[in-house]
């Protein structure tokens, strides 16, 4: 050992006087929070573009490899139907990603190291999801621009676009937590596997790659209720793509349950999760 | 916190897992200032003292108080006051010391300046300039070590808790966190120190507790603990195994309550004594008249493993057979009171 260890450790510095409320310490603890994860992922560039490439190589596939032998109901060009299904599978996989990265968080020793700081104590959970956020920002921009290389256009106004946008985000957002009440949960990163493999039987019941009209019967009135269905029809109707028209009550409300189904998701995942966090050593 | 509430206090902890328990009634007072030594077998309910007191597990029962505030109902303000050093690394792996040490100061309200000026001497303080800008995933067992307790120091903590702070680490790595650890002893903090190493409750601590099936079975100096089992010992180690029985006889007339102990494999037995000048002058006659050969005969002031085996009726790294806490069996046992 050096000689430095056996000096004194210097005094600590006084606490800076910084914001006056608890609120403004939550949203500075979760800034804080949210800057540890973006420079973990500054340090991991490759795994980063591994998963922003992962979801165009599937928009490439499906709509290169089968999309010649698909047929939209009610008529359309299957990749204008496609591209907004990729988006919404894009946000609603995003689950396993924030799944992913709070079980393992549970498992790390720093973990212990916050719950025994005087912060805010969701300031963890808040961090992950602003930085979930960020990264699913980055990604939608990414499959828009891939989507747009192969030929998908959107044919309404830019507001009605960007409201399309919107509603991709905030079923992410809900989706998001959702991931991190399940991660708490199951505790396990070998228990996000199983969810790994759900989320597809779950994906293809929805309307992201056929039209539910297309299915038998029950599994097709399962599919229109799904929330990926909700926004999935809501932005096709946003971009002027087609697969927006149905007949069924959630086709022809799939605006609104666009913006419910992610909203209830929110009110049930969010309470639950900050009350596990806080229940955690109980 | 004034001179004379104490540092940590504990009346009657209970914690149980299902139906273990892992603190079952404890009752300690550590005073300001001092080095405290937690000892005891895995299992035993070190880790889950620490946990309590570091407000990370609920107190279930009985109550905690960390420089006069109770951890249960006011655990926010338990945790200004309080370092915590884990039995594992609590700091992230993925970013490089320094990002740690200052995200750990801002989380600590130092604001961004003060947080970075801070993570820069405790890097030095630490050793750790060299390599601050690497990942911590990449650092040695010993550095990581360093690492954690330079976060626990962000602030000057009032109480600062170690949780088995040389578990796994090897010989050199042990000597970097005790010579640490030894130069924050008199900066007015008191030390809370978990271990099963008899030898580094030995070496750093003021005052030891035992414990034993989640409760303190005794408490003392060092001294005082092995002065319980009797003050000096006189050890014969025998060249042959066959003399075994004929050295127990010689021994049991000199052993205070004719207690005496033979170690088979080691051909050595055992006693405490009371005069130890006496014990050895009929000690070395006897076994002359008995002609039997002694390879080594010692006198010696008994050590806190034996302390540790006259208290809980077994050797210090037997896997305790209750009130097991589910963070305490992690560590193995490899290694810790070596023979």
């Amino acid at each position: 050992m050096s000689s430095a260890t056996s000096s004194a450790v210097p005094p600590a510095p006084s606490r800076a006087p910084g914001p006056a409320s608890a609120f403004g310490w939550w949203l500075a603890d979760s800034w804080t929070m949210t800057r540890r994860e973006l420079a973990r992922w500054a340090r991991r560039p490759v795994g980063v573009a591994i998963g922003l490439a992962f979801p165009v190589m599937m928009l490439v596939m499906f709509a290169l490899f089968l999309g010649g032998s698909m047929t939209v109901a009610g008529g359309g060009d299957y990749g204008e139907f496609l591209v907004p299904g990729m988006f919404v599978l894009t946000m609603a996989f995003g689950l396993e990603g924030t799944m992913t990265a709070i079980t393992q968080d549970l498992q790390k020793g720093v973990v212990d190291r916050f719950r025994s700081m005087p912060m805010a104590p969701t300031a963890l959970l808040v961090g992950r999801s602003v930085a979930d956020m960020l990264e699913s920002v980055v990604g939608l921009a990414v499959m828009v621009g891939a989507g747009l290389l192969i030929g998908w256009r959107w044919h309404g106004s830019l507001a009605a676009a960007l409201g399309g946008v919107g509603l991709l985000l905030l079923l992410r957002f809900a989706m998001l937590w959702c991931g991190i009440w399940l991660g708490m949960i199951v505790g396990r990163p070998g228990l996000v596997m199983a969810v790994q493999i759900l989320v597809w039987p779950v994906a293809f019941t929805s309307s992201a790659f056929a039209s539910p009209e297309s299915m038998p019967g029950w599994l097709g009135a399962l599919a229109e209720w799904n929330p990926m269905s909700a926004t999935a029809t809501a932005v096709r109707e946003l971009f002027g793509n087609p697969g927006a028209a149905g007949t069924s009550w959630p086709a022809e409300n799939a605006l609104l349950l666009a913006v419910l189904w992610p909203a209830v998701l929110l009110a049930v995942a969010f309470p639950l999760a900050a009350a596990r966090f806080r229940g955690l050593g109980g | 916190m004034t001179e004379h509430v104490p540092a940590v206090r504990t009346e009657g902890l209970r914690r149980t897992y299902g139906d273990k328990r892992a603190l079952d009634g404890l009752d300690m007072t550590v005073p300001r200032g001092t080095v405290h030594g937690v000892l005891g077998p895995n299992g035993s309910g070190k880790t889950t003292l620490v946990r309590t007191l570091a407000t990370l597990l609920r107190v279930e029962r009985g109550r905690a108080e960390v420089a006069g505030i109770d951890v249960g109902a006011r655990p926010r303000e338990v945790r200004k006051r309080i370092g915590l050093l884990g039995q594992h690394a609590a700091v992230d792996e993925e970013l490089s010391g320094r990002q740690n040490l200052e995200m750990f100061g801002r989380l600590h309200r130092l604001g961004r300046p003060r947080a970075a000026a801070r993570a820069d001497a405790l890097l030095e303080r630490f050793g750790l300039e060299e390599t601050g800008h690497k990942a911590v995933g990449s650092y040695s067992g010993g550095m990581r070590r360093r690492l954690d307790l330079a976060a626990s120091l962000i602030v000057d903590p009032e109480v600062l808790f170690l949780d088995e702070p040389t578990t796994g680490l090897d010989p050199r790595g042990r000597t970097e966190v005790w010579n640490a650890v030894r130069s924050l002893v008199g900066g007015g903090t008191t030390v809370l120190l978990t271990t099963q190493y008899l030898e580094e409750a030995d070496q750093l601590a003021d005052r030891i507790s035992v414990l034993d099936g989640g409760r303190v079975i005794a408490e003392g100096t060092a001294d005082t603990l092995k002065a319980m089992v009797g003050g000096d010992r006189v050890d014969v180690v025998l060249r042959d195994r066959a003399g075994l029985p004929g050295a127990a006889a010689v021994l049991a007339e000199v052993a205070v309550a004719g207690t005496v102990e033979a170690d088979e494999d080691a051909r050595r037995v055992s006693a405490p004594v009371a005069d130890r000048m006496a014990a050895l002058t009929h000690v070395v006659r006897a076994l002359h008249d008995r002609g039997i050969e002694a390879e080594d005969l010692t006198v010696r002031r008994p050590t806190l493993d034996e302390v540790f085996m006259h208290l809980t009726g077994g050797p210090a790294d037997r896997v305790d057979r209750a009130g097991g806490a589910p963070h305490a069996d992690r560590s193995g046992h490899d290694g810790k009171v070596s023979a």
